[in-house]
């Protein structure tokens, strides 16, 4: 068993670990998707496949914003920010997505005004700074940023300020989880709910999955022994012929969400009636777009936006590997042309991409494997 | 963007109680307590941080377990660079 020595309470992941070998047997395969994309990292980075069976087989979900974004999208955000006297205003992990023209900052080397920053209500200060301007804060993420984009537009609109817009990418991880279920190509025993997300929805929405789709789900911490546990509880559950959502991840997760959050989400937003991801295809009410009362802050409506689709490079299989049909290694480009450095599908540039985190640790070590086979 | 920051809250604006100043392991930066609406934290109390907005009120302890998850998911630094750019400071 690697570096478990490492983590907290090794004595109880070793016990927990041992649980799991019990409870899993060696007569099924066990195929679970954790939804979320830090759930995806810590996998890789704590090299869980290692300490977990071989019938316990995990799959990545898509809960990597960055990730489902189509390409198209980027162009779009893009193309509004060529406008004069636009600033493009996004997170870090936006600035080194390609778009079909390179990533927003390639596009900040050839003279466009973009700004990094950190939290929504700053892209509203740099339009305060900047009146002369107008900033379009290019917003992505779950449910676990979206209420943020939704109060920073409530203020922006309270205190009337006009030169800011936001070209609302937000996406809700449900319609996600039921695609992935109706897919044909996809079979899967149990979840490993997202954490995060779950602070701002709560637990109610995934009973569905339970009641109707008859899958277990447990909504998850990120720490080696909260993934752990999670997965005890989903074969206790597999193994007792159960499905029921069950919170592991109670110290930061109420089971109701967060109120004041998703208030705020209802106050700016409505569901699109579609909106594309990328490897997973049009997904209905599967987005977020501003409503009618915000429609002044709303870059799509401000801006005359392209609609630019775009397929991605064809040699990328982005798409198998988001749906969890091909592992990221199995990617004829994965760590030749495509790598950290120099990424083109974005599941290689975000750490929550399961690319980027099979590159930076399982494509090492086998690397570093071997290296030493032949010293 | 998808990083859980705990911080403890050192000070509520007396002219805007929406917003606080926090602190992260020593670095000191205005946080929105907008979406706690509900369940407003004071003085002295933890949160789970989001891209700025305060997201969930925590225990200390599970404060002290969350930035040691930043620490072995290797993300401290990724965490420290967001909180220093809240609010445009440090930026660029």
């Amino acid at each position: 068993m690697r570096f478990v020595d490492e983590f907290r309470e090794p004595a109880l992941i070793s016990k927990t670990a041992e649980e799991i070998r019990r409870l899993a047997g060696t007569n099924r395969h066990y195929r679970m998707m954790e939804v979320c994309g830090g759930h995806t990292h810590a996998i890789y980075r704590f090299g869980l496949k290692d300490i977990l069976p071989e019938n316990i087989e995990l799959i990545h979900g898509p809960g990597c914003p960055v990730c489902v974004l189509p390409m198209g999208r980027i162009d779009d955000g893009l193309s509004i920010a060529q406008q004069p006297d636009v600033i493009f205003a996004a997170f870090g992990d936006m600035m080194r997505v390609p778009g079909t023209q390179g990533s927003p900052l390639e596009h900040k080397a050839r003279g466009m005004d973009v700004r990094i920053v950190y939290s929504p209500s700053d892209a509203l200060k740099v339009a305060r700074l900047n009146p002369e301007k107008h900033v379009m804060f290019f917003a992505i993420g779950f449910e676990t940023t979206a209420p943020s984009t939704a109060l920073t537009m409530m203020r922006a609109r309270a205190e009337g300020i006009r030169n800011f817009s936001v070209f609302c990418n937000h996406v809700t991880i449900i319609p996600a989880i039921r695609a992935i279920l109706d897919s044909p190509d996809m079979r899967l025993d149990a979840f490993i709910g997202p954490g995060h997300v779950s602070t701002v929805i709560g637990c109610r929405p995934y009973e569905w999955i339970a009641h109707n789709e008859r899958k277990p789900i447990v909504v998850s911490g990120f720490e080696p022994l909260d993934m752990l546990q999670s997965i005890v509880m989903l074969l206790r559950q597999l193994k007792a012929g159960e499905a029921k959502v069950e919170n592991q991840y109670k110290r930061v997760v109420p089971w109701e969400g967060n109120r004041a959050a998703l208030k705020a989400m209802a106050e700016v937003f409505q569901l699109r009636p579609y909106f594309e991801w990328r490897g997973l295809g049009f997904i209905s009410q599967s987005a977020l777009r501003v409503n009618d009362k915000y429609a002044e802050w709303d870059a799509e409506r401000r801006f005359a936006v392209p609609g630019i689709r775009v397929t991605d490079p064809k040699a990328a299989q982005c798409g198998e590997v988001l749906k969890g049909v091909l592992k990221p290694h199995q990617c004829k480009l994965f760590g030749r042309e495509c790598t950290p450095e120099h990424p083109i599908g974005a599941l290689m540039v975000s750490s929550e991409g399961s690319c980027a985190a099979y590159h930076s640790y399982e494509h090492r070590k086998a690397a570093m494997v071997s290296l030493s086979s032949i010293a | 963007m998808c990083l859980a920051i705990p911080g403890k809250i050192v000070e509520i604006s007396s002219d805007n109680h929406d917003s606080a100043l926090v602190d992260v392991v020593g670095v000191r930066r205005r946080i929105d307590l907008g979406l706690l609406q509900d369940d407003k934290p004071v003085p002295g109390d933890w949160v789970l941080v989001h891209v700025g907005f305060a997201m969930s009120k925590i225990s200390a302890e599970d404060a002290a377990d969350q930035m040691n998850t930043l620490r072995m998911l290797g993300e401290i630094d990724g965490a420290m660079q967001e909180v220093r750019g809240y609010g445009l400071e440090d930026v660029n």
